[in-house]
This record gives C-alpha cells, structure tokens and sequence, in this order.
C-alpha cells in the first residue's frame, strides 16, 4: 500500500490485515508507556485546511506513540491565507521531506492529486465530501470487536447523507466487510442515484428495527443556512436517534461530535449501545496501523516492532 | 433597417495560390464525394477537375492530395478566445491559431472576457485587434445584458452596427424570462441570433459534475440536468411568444433535446449546437476528477449522450461546436471542485468525433462534415463551399494519421484539453481560410514543399 487516498482501494483482505494490526497496537495504547519505536526518525506532515481537532489529535497522536516526529500545518494563520495554492504549499512542505503526509480539505479528489505532487506516502484525511477511509477503518475495527465481524449484518447510516464523506467511506467499507448498509434521511439530504454504491435507500425509520448497527450522521448546522430541512426541529422529529427508536441489541455510533437533541437524543448517548468513545480510541490505533503500513512498507509483512521505547 | 452583416475580420495575408491534386473531396451540400483537382487562385476556388486533368499555373503551390480528403473549411460559433483582458489563458493570435489547426476558417469569439464586450468601443477595438491578429476570420458575439447581470440590455443596435455577429451572455444564463424577453423584443429592431447558455441556478447552485452515479459516488455536488432543460423550455416558449430567433448553446441533456424539437414542431425559430467532449464523453469519464473534463455544462450520462447523436442525426441539433475554453496549467492544477469550467476544443475537434463516432460507424463522415460548418447559416456568415467562384474556404485532412493528443504540444496557449493523452485518428495537415493558407501540418509541410 504506497497511499491510502480511498476506501475503494481496499478489498476486505487490506481492510483486515489494518485491523489485525491496530488490534496489537491497542496493546500499546494499555500500557503505562504507550510508546514504540517502529517510525523512530521518519517525519509526519499534518496538513489540514479545515478545522477539525479529533481527526488532527488522533493522527498526531498516532504518529507520535510510533516515534515519527509530526508537524501540524493548520491552514489558518498560513501562507495560505495569503492566497497560495495547494501544489505550492505541498512542493514548499514537501522540500522538508516529509515520509507521510495526512492531508484534509473542503474539496474532492486533493489527497489523490497532492499524490501526484510529492513522493510521500498520503493519507486522505478528508476530501471534501468524498471520503474519510480512517473514519471507516476505525468503525469497521470497533464493530468487529463489539461483534465479531460483519458479514451478513444490517447497518443503517442515518442523516445528511449528501454531504457526509464519512457515509461515503462507511458505505464502501461496511460492504467490504459483507455488512448490508441502508442509508437513511430525509430526501433533500441523500444524493440521486446514492444506490449505485451498493446502498439500499429509505426516507423513514420505520424499519430501524432491522439493523444490527445505527450510524448516526452529524447533523451540520450550516445546512440550515441552504434550507435543506425545515427546521432543525422537525428533522429531530423524523430522523433523531433517541430511546424509543434504539432497539436494547443495536449498536450505536457517531463520528462525532455530536448534536445533543439533534441527530440523536442525550440518552442514547450516554447508553450502554453508544460506542461512540470506543470509536475515538479506536482511531489512534487504526491510525497507528495505517502509518505503520505506509512507512514501514518494506516491513510491512513482519511483526510490528512493539517493543517499548528504550529509555 | 436591414440587418447589419456581422463583421468577419482577420489579417490580411497574402491569397492562396494552390492546386491540391486527387483528394477525395467531400462538400455534402455541393454534392460532391468523389476524387476532384482543386485549384485556387489568388483566394478563390478557380476549377474542379477530374483527378489529374488541372495544372497548376506558374507560381501556384501544389499540393498532392492523393489518399487525402479535402473538406469545406469548418465554422465554429462557440470559442472563448479570452481577449481582451485574460491573454494569459489564450489571445487573438493563439486562439485563431488553434481554429486553423482544426481546420477551421472562421471562429465566433463569446464576450465574457475582462473587460466583457458590452459596449461598440470594446467591440470596435476587439474588431481591430482581431484584423491585426487573427490567422483566420473572427466573428464576435457580444453581451446581451450589461455586464452580463442579466439587468438590462446592451446598446444592440449600436453593436449590431458596429459588426455584432449575434448576442450571447455566455457563461451565464439570463435568468429573468423578462429581460430575456424584452432582448427578443428588441431583436425585431436590431436583429442578431440570441445565442443562450441554458442552465437555471437555482438547480445547478454549486454542482461542479452532472449529478447522477458519478457524483454521488465522488461526494461532488451534482448539476441536474434539469437545470438546462427547465431553461431550454422556458426560452423556447419566450422565443415562439414573441417570434424572436434564439440559438441554444452548448447542449448537454436528453431533456434538452426534447425540449428543443418540441418546440421546433410548434414553429418556434430555434437552433442548438453540440460540442464533441458532450458526443464522445460521459459523467463516468469526469469521475477521473481530471480537471480538464470539467465543464459547464457538465459531461452527462451515457442516456444523454446518445440523446445528442440522436438529435444530430435527425436534425435536432444543427452544429458541433467547440465551445473552446482555454484555462492556465495553474488554474486547472486544483481540486476538481475549485477548477474552472472548461476545456479546449478547436485542434481535436475533427479528429475526437472521426476516431469516437464516424470510425466506429455511430455518424457519417459526411454528417459530421456537414455539422462542423453548419454554424455559418445559422449566423448569416459565408458558408464554406468547394464550388468555383467562392471563396477558398478549406482543410485537406488525412483520415488516417494517427497521433496522440498534446503530444507535440497545442497551437492554443493553453493545454486544458479534455482528450489530452488521447490516440486520435484524423489529421488535419493544410487550412486555407478567407483564401490565405492559414495552416500548415509541419511534417506536411516539408513533405509537400
């Protein structure tokens, strides 16, 4: 694996070998030193053109309990407010020789095209509304310890479909897995022709009750902005999450963060079906393992080096 | 009043003196599909002759068209050849250039440029500009509204006096059936094709694909075809109220086409054109998120495609254009989203419908021929003819020169060229336009001197 751009570059065998492997890594993340040297000396570039502090502290986190040294490139307080374009601000990071780059943008298609730019390994981090394949990775590594695996399970992905790389990335990789995934919500907010990634489509949750896993989508609040739902309200009364709708065996998760009372209600949140911190957690060590693979390539069939950092 | 001709201007170039030997000469509205000498003489068709009965006259080049196929020149009523104001992107020069290498001999430059041609002092000096620098004829279609805010109209008798080949806000639609209206009204006075980008924004809102698979796999913003065709219906019905000409840009959609023969069968005066990336390429193809296959409109789906091959053939459609849209390297090396709209068009024209849809049978050569120059009628410029006494207007191409698009680099200063990398069949090696050689194949060149 030279890049991880896209989901769709994955088949099942990939996707598992990377959750095998953030499996030895969550290990790591026990321990009283949560440290290993397998990236000692390798360098990390966070480039990220959105605001976004849970992906960016998860990838630095992961980075750093490999020993790669990270640089955080937030695209505030830049050069590129001062109107430089993306090739030039990867060719001027790309001079410090960088090993990885973990890039996130408002715009489809950047980590496939910064690809081309430098000869460093790039993790899509984001692209736009595309994807997010460590979003994925770390859901499909959090079902498969809370159920074992995937296949033949049912997941619903619920909300703004339309504009949500995680759905994207989720919908590729739950089917990877041989889950069946419907999406779900309101019509203004699921793209025409969505049914062509394998997806079934409902506009209501009067079959909720078939799924063995909830995915609940942030409800973004600048979509009110385009009138794409008529209230916040109403779209809570057809499509939040909440304790009459969540069956006692469904699993429930969130990308997060989360709309208390919007997309799911403050109690199921807080219940025992919420895997919602698992995911964080899960995100360093499948993070981790995706570094790992990319850096450690030539190695990539060995062992993880899991010895502790000498001291 | 009578209508003003629309001014066709270029620089002067010494006459055409060249007699192309046994091509296969095709012209479908002479009737002509057979092996013909052609001479011409200072800029005029002077003889048709059986193969090998013409000789060239002392001084006349000749050119050995044996294996060849000799065209009428083709006319393309849809190029952005950004000047005044974006010369960085492509110029008078270059643009036209382009056009002579495609085997054009007369181009309609669209007014979006900066300053936009709006007013007869931008046209009068774009005009001379062009009589300065032009290597083959340019037409120019200014705005309909001022400053292209769909508000209020242009002087368009004054530009109209002053050489406006017709009217267009291309880029943009008028979005107001009022002002379009009013410019209909106006149009009995002034006369003038409109020339109408149909697109509605409130459906195509910040859609940067068409939206179908393709988009809602790549989380992209989708353009509906609904946008154009709402707009092809509307328009024509303002058109067929108010008796006005309209000529429909650009056409992308199955809808679309629909729309237009319908409202051809009540009467209404319309006219549309298809461009070839909309004949040879789909939404699937943009989903490269290659920057060079974004357009507007959009690549559409396959239904759509052969909606327009339909259209063509039956007519609905009356002319290929290019809609030739230069853009810097830099401004197309950017995520799909943020790229601007466009690709270029004139060099690959003839080579991307003969390799894409006449080799594999889908249209005829003759068609296709005709199609390629039918602009010229719709705009009451000089239709291109292989007929003796008419201006020479002309391109010998070879149909079965292969080369690979970009390769050797693009007469047009830009390089945005959606079939970019792509093996093409179909050369064109020698253009006379306005009766001046204005294009030269360089290993045709040498081959032939």
């Amino acid at each position: 694996m030279r890049h991880l751009l896209s989901i769709a570059d994955l088949d099942r065998e990939d996707i598992e070998r990377i959750c095998a492997r953030a499996g030895q890594f969550s290990e790591v993340s026990d321990r009283e030193i949560k440290k290993v040297p397998a990236l000692r000396g390798r360098t990390v570039l966070n480039l990220f053109y959105e605001a976004s502090t849970r992906t960016r502290s998860s990838f630095e986190l992961a980075a750093k309990r490999l020993s790669a040294d990270v640089v955080t490139f937030a695209a505030s307080g830049s050069s590129v407010e001062k109107g430089e374009s993306l090739k030039d601000t990867v060719l001027t990071l790309a001079a410090h020789s960088p090993d990885a780059i973990v890039i996130r943008t408002p715009h489809a298609g950047s980590a496939a095209l910064v690809a081309g730019w430098t000869t460093a390994a790039i993790v899509n981090a984001g692209d736009g509304k595309r994807e997010h394949p460590t979003q994925a990775l770390l859901d499909v590594f959090t079902l498969r310890q809370k159920l074992g695996g995937l296949a033949g399970r049912s997941v619903w992905i619920v909300g703004d479909v339309a504009h949500s790389r995680v759905a994207r990335s989720n919908i590729l990789a739950f089917q990877a897995m041989g889950a069946r995934v419907t999406v779900c919500g309101p019509p203004t907010l699921i793209p025409r022709d969505i049914e062509a990634l394998g997806c079934d489509v409902r506009f209501t949750l009067d079959d909720l009750r078939e799924a063995d896993v909830v995915y609940a989508l942030r409800m973004q609040r600048e979509r009110m902005d385009q009138h794409l739902v008529p209230s916040l309200r109403e779209y809570a009364a057809h499509y939040q999450i909440n304790g009459r709708r969540l069956g006692a065996r469904q699993i429930l998760m969130h990308p997060g963060p989360v709309n208390r009372g919007v997309e799911l209600s403050g109690e199921v949140v807080d219940s025992p079906q919420a895997v919602i911190t698992a995911q964080v957690k899960a995100g360093v060590v499948v993070r981790m393992a995706v570094l790992y693979e990319l850096l450690a390539g030539a190695r990539a069939g060995e062992p993880a080096h899991l010895e502790p950092q000498p001291a | 009043m009578a209508a003003p001709a629309p001014a066709l201007v270029h620089a002067a170039r010494p006459p055409a003196d060249v007699l192309v030997r046994g091509a296969h000469v095709l012209d479908p509205r002479e009737g002509i599909d057979a092996p013909v000498d052609v001479l011409v003489r200072r800029g005029e068709v002077a003889q048709l002759g059986s193969p090998g009965t013409l000789r060239a006259p002392e001084g006349a080049e000749v050119v050995e068209g044996e294996g060849r196929h000799l065209l009428p020149a083709f006319v393309d009523p849809h190029v952005h050849l950004r000047t005044p104001g974006q010369e960085h992107k492509e110029d008078l020069e270059t643009g036209t250039r382009a056009a002579a290498a495609g085997g054009f001999c007369a181009v309609l430059a669209m007014p979006n440029t900066a300053p936009l041609v709006d007013t007869a002092p931008v046209l009068g000096a774009l005009l001379d500009a062009a009589a300065r620098e032009a290597r083959v004829p340019v037409g120019v279609v200014p705005c309909i509204t001022r400053g292209q805010d769909g508000v209020e109209l242009t002087e368009m008798a004054e530009l109209r006096a002053a050489g406006a080949a017709g009217f267009t806000d291309d880029g943009r639609p008028v979005v107001s059936a009022g002002v379009l209206r009013r410019a209909l009204q106006y149009q009995r006075l002034c006369g003038g094709v409109l020339a109408l980008h149909e697109e509605d924004p409130s459906l195509s809102t910040d859609g940067a694909m068409h939206e179908g698979a393709a988009s809602a796999r790549m989380g992209i913003a989708g353009i509906p075809s609904i946008s154009e065709s709402t707009l092809v219906a509307r328009d024509c019905a303002i058109a067929g109220y108010e008796r006005g000409r309209i000529h429909l840009q650009h056409l992308s959609a199955a809808e679309s086409v629909e729309a237009v023969a319908a409202a051809r069968a009540h009467g209404v005066a319309v006219t549309c054109e298809a461009s070839p990336h909309h004949l040879t390429l789909t939404d699937e193809d943009a989903a490269s998120l290659d920057t060079r296959l974004k357009m507007n409109p959009p690549l559409r789906a396959e239904g759509d495609r052969r909606a327009l091959l339909q259209g063509l053939r039956d007519g609905t459609i009356d002319c290929i254009a290019t809609d030739h849209a230069p853009h810097a390297r830099d401004e197309k090396e950017v995520p799909f989203e943020q790229a601007p709209m466009g690709t270029t068009g004139l060099e690959t024209a003839f080579a991307a419908v003969h390799t894409d849809l006449v080799l594999p049978g889908v249209l005829g050569l003759a068609l296709v021929v005709e199609k390629l120059s039918a602009a010229a009628a719709l705009f009451a410029l000089p239709v291109p003819r292989i007929a003796a006494g008419e201006a020479a207007n002309l391109t010998l191409v070879d149909l079965s020169a292969e080369w690979t698009v970009g390769e050797a680099g693009y007469e047009s200063r830009s390089e945005n060229c959606c079939f970019a990398g792509r093996r093409l069949r179909g050369r064109v090696l020698l253009t006379v336009a306005a009766g001046a050689v204005a294009y030269r194949e360089r290993a045709f060149a040498v081959s032939a001197a």
